[in-house]
């Protein structure tokens, strides 16, 4: 562990030997992580590799149970957030913490107003904005209100607060979840010009393509233990993916070409709306056809979340139609998630919390959710436990739950064991039409990579397969054609052979009509 | 990465730490009772005595907790359904009158054996119907049904005073109260059961309605864990997007959840009207639906967990009546005001201790983790 002498200057944070346990949970494991000042470092690792724990240390949310901090060498006791930005630490969540109705300025000089005479403060915040944007490029309308501002913007105000109060270490934790391509290649750009003025990036996130763009550096934690670094430009996706997992990953899908069949689920000019009148979903038209994968990419919150719980019934049929053979859905004649259920259609939703699970109920419980008035289940007056226990038993060992355990509540699997159980329920079913939102939110690399072999194993069965997904790569590499969506209406459509992240990028955001790339299939 | 949820084993979590808060009730009980200038220990004394120190106190103690358990499991079922009902007292003064109009009708006639399944029907049947428009408003109307449950209990009050004063009094009679039953529409006393039977004990309001109280905690048991409507109201409870997704119809549970809440309180007046009273009269509800509020917390909405908490509850109005009865300065009042601490404890405080002994016992379980480790 002689890495200091590798850096003239003193690191800007290393943290030796640290230690920390969640009741008999290893959550890290003496991690010893060096950042070299003005570096963008990443940290990649798994679901629970206890990335965030150690980012959560060095922002002063947990304490370590052992080892030791320092930061631009001197050693320091971060035992709660104000700690960590006096020391010149700031963080920009996931999930941002943003009070919506404020303006920038607001948000920005919250919990630092200096003073009780907002005016001043809010001259200082005002001139302070103006000095950042010329520093580092990050323009923004200080008087805009949060709720107006696109997401990429709104991330680019947690940035601000972290600068404002004088952070020189950022902590990023998967800042590019929400974001389009070409935000993300804005906030790269912002990075670099950090970088460029001494700001320290400590990068968290699961996307490999990303790391190796942009960081200098970084490290990869497994099962809590830090348990690599390497010089960016000295490594590879796959040897990351390697290390993160432990094992050889395919990174690329295998799969013959699509065979489409007959039509499983037409759709003709659905549209939803909401309580408020607005359409949700516009007037979107498409054919799914049994054996293929409809894969449909956009920004999130676009309308693709409404369709979803439309063509699976949870949502009303506004106007327009859509049919599956023995039923037709239209605003006169509605339907219900159980009817379209006995027709042949599964559903995995984008939620897994909110609607594919019970967290209180025992696997079982949750492994017949939308089944439970199956009759193999219950008997004349009760339910067959037993029935319903071999059931989920066998859900666990087709699709490797761990642990296999119907009696565990459900809310004590990991996240990925979680989709795993619920894939396994819609897709054990055969069902003729699968819809599925965000198949691998939240889940870690070597599930996703077994998840994709039973999306395309299904297919392969002759299943109609509607892909709803954020992560552009997965859309990629799973489907054979492509819709967009943008602002509830479909804008494009692509043979998934002829697209590409820009191509698609510049969709989600409209801003391109790719009408020579434009396959209509009839 | 997540902090360990429900790090607390079963045993902490359901026996000792609601023994710990109802010792923490009496504590607090026992320095008011200092302050008055009692001895506390001997007023527990009296208390655990007056409740179980001889059969007639015995019988009372059962009598007061087969209400409970009615009242509780109304609450309990609802609860699964996240649905708060407070309207067991209406439901049970309704269901009351169901049973009194069917008893009036047919005590002359009927013989026992009909009359008896009759009673049982009727009562639920009135319960039913008392907490079906709640649920009916809360599902298709969007009226929150705890709103709307205690608005019904006055409805109920105020259409109970009016139908004994002016239409069920018996005619010639000074108080607002119908006329007695014929025995064939009595529920039959335990004493009397016993006494059939050979055994001898004294007499006291203890009636057979404690046997249907533990047929309903079994059938609730069954109901809520092993069969398709429980789960649907489970679900309906817990995650309401998800019993959408699963096809629920949760409109549907919500009114047929209330029905079931309903027709339980409704028992109540099996108990109070058919076992004690014989005859319809006013007020006999005396506060046990909201006490099945606490007693159904306290049990944590299993039929097992009710039964002890009505046991508890049972004995603290037993025992309280006495222990004001024999010491003079400790009142009535002082007594709802034990009976109110101990509700505060195991109810409204039930997890002031939890984050306490979560904290202990995290201490006490992490050497045992690096052991098994190294």
């Amino acid at each position: 562990m002689n890495r200091e002498s590798a850096s003239v200057a003193a690191p800007s944070v290393e943290m030796l030997g640290v230690c920390k346990r969640f009741g008999p949970v290893r959550a890290n494991e003496d991690v010893n992580l060096t950042v070299t000042a003005g570096h963008v470092h990443g940290i990649v690792g798994e679901n629970g590799a206890g990335k965030s724990t150690l980012m959560s240390i060095l922002y002063g949310y947990y304490e370590a149970d052992q080892g030791e901090l320092r930061v631009d060498g001197q050693r320091r006791t971060i035992a709660s957030p104000s700690d960590a930005i006096k020391a010149g630490v700031g963080m920009v969540h996931q999930h941002f913490m943003l009070v919506e109705n404020l303006t920038v300025v607001e948000n920005v000089m919250l919990g630092a107003e200096g003073g009780w005479h907002l005016q001043r403060g809010r001259r200082q915040v005002r001139d302070a904005l103006a000095r950042l944007e010329q520093d580092y490029g990050l323009e923004i309308d200080p008087d805009a209100r949060i709720d107006e501002l696109a997401v990429g913007l709104r991330q680019r105000v947690e940035i601000l607060k972290a600068l404002y109060r004088g952070a020189r270490i950022l902590i990023l934790d998967e800042p590019t979840g929400v974001l389009t391509p070409q935000e993300t290649a804005k906030l790269f750009d912002i990075l670099g010009a950090l970088k460029q003025q001494g700001v320290t990036t400590l990068l968290i996130t699961h996307k490999l393509r990303e790391i190796m763009t942009v960081t200098d550096r970084v490290s990869v934690m497994r099962g809590g233990r830090l348990v690599a670094d390497r010089d960016t430009a000295d490594t590879s996706q796959s040897e990351l993916a390697e290390l993160m997992v432990g094992r050889k990953v395919l990174l690329t899908l295998d799969k013959a070409p699509a065979t489409p069949g007959e039509d499983a689920l037409i759709v003709d000019a659905l549209s939803q709306r909401d309580r408020h009148g607005v359409a949700r979903v516009d007037r979107v038209s498409f054919c799914l056809r049994r054996g293929e994968i409809l894969g449909v990419a956009g920004v999130s919150g676009n309308g693709q979340s409404e369709l979803l719980e439309v063509l699976s019934g949870m949502r009303p049929v506004s106007s327009g139609r859509f049919s599956l053979p023995g039923i037709q859905v239209d605003a006169d004649r509605q339907t219900d998630p159980a009817r379209l259920r006995s027709l042949g259609l599964a559903h995995v939703p984008e939620d897994r919390h909110r609607c594919g699970m019970v967290g209180s109920f025992a696997a079982a419980e949750t492994a017949i959710l939308g089944h439970q008035a199956q009759p193999q289940f219950n008997g004349h007056l009760l339910s067959r436990g037993r029935a319903i226990r071999r059931h989920c038993a066998q859900l666990m060992s087709s699709f490797d739950v761990r642990p296999p355990n119907p009696l565990l509540r459900s809310a004590a699997f990991s996240g990925g064991n979680q989709q795993k159980l619920i894939l396994a329920r819609e897709m054990e079913t055969r069902p003729r039409v699968l819809l599925v939102g965000q198949p691998t939110r939240g889940v870690d690399i070597g599930a996703i990579e077994f998840i994709h072999r039973k999306l395309v194993a299904l297919r392969d069965a002759g299943a109609g397969i509607l892909l709803v997904s954020v992560e552009l790569e997965e859309i990629l590499s799973l489907s054979d054609r492509i819709v967009v969506m943008f602002e509830g209406r479909i804008v494009g459509e692509v043979a998934a052979s002829q697209a590409d992240e820009q191509l698609l990028g510049l969709m989600m955001a409209n801003a391109h009509t790719p009408d020579s790339a434009t396959v209509r299939v009839a | 990465m997540s902090r360990a949820a429900g790090v607390l084993p079963f045993w902490v979590d359901v026996l000792l730490i609601p023994l710990l808060n109802i010792g923490l009730a009496f504590l607090v009980s026992g320095l008011v009772i200092v302050t008055i200038g009692e001895n506390p220990l001997e007023a527990v004394r009296l208390m655990v005595y007056g409740a179980f120190g001889y059969e007639e106190a015995i019988g009372y103690t059962l009598y007061y907790a087969t209400n409970f358990i009615f009242t509780g499991l109304a609450v309990a079922v609802a609860f699964h359904a996240g649905l708060f009902n407070i309207g067991g007292e209406g439901q049970a003064y309704i269901g009351g009158l169901g049973l009194g109009l069917v008893c009036l009708a047919t005590d002359q006639t009927l013989p026992f054996a009909l009359i008896v399944p009759l009673m049982v029907l009727s009562s639920a049947l009135f319960g039913l119907l008392w907490a079906l428009v709640p649920g009916y408003l809360q599902a298709y109307r969007g009226s929150h049904v705890v709103i709307t449950t205690i608005m019904f209990n006055f409805i109920a009050s105020a259409l109970m005073v009016y139908l004994m004063v002016n239409v069920l009094i018996e005619p010639g009679s000074m108080s607002p109260e119908s006329r007695s039953f014929a025995e064939s529409a009595w529920i039959p006393s335990l004493h009397g059961v016993l006494a059939m039977a050979g055994t001898h004990i004294t007499p006291s309001p203890a009636n057979v309605s404690l046997l249907w109280a533990l047929v309903c905690c079994v059938f609730v048991w069954l109901f809520i864990w092993h069969s398709r409507w429980g789960y649907a109201v489970r679900t309906v409870g817990s995650n309401e997007s998800a019993a959408r997704y699963a096809g629920i119809n949760t409109r549907r549970v919500v009114v047929f959840t209330m029905c079931v809440s309903g027709a339980l309180a409704g028992f109540v007046a099996l108990n109070e009207i058919g076992g004690v009273h014989h005859r319809l009269l006013l007020n006999f509800t005396a506060g046990y639906g909201f006490t099945g509020i606490a007693v159904s917390l306290m049990g944590r909405n299993h039929p097992l967990g009710i039964v002890l908490a009505s046991l508890l509850f049972g004995a603290l109005y037993q025992g309280g009546a006495e222990l004001a009865f024999e010491v003079p300065t400790i009142t009535r009042d002082l007594v709802v005001v034990i009976q109110g601490l101990v509700i505060l404890f195991s109810g409204a405080l039930a997890y002031m201790l939890r984050p306490l002994f979560e904290r202990i016992w995290l201490q006490l379980s992490q050497p045992a983790a690096v052991t098994t480790d190294a």
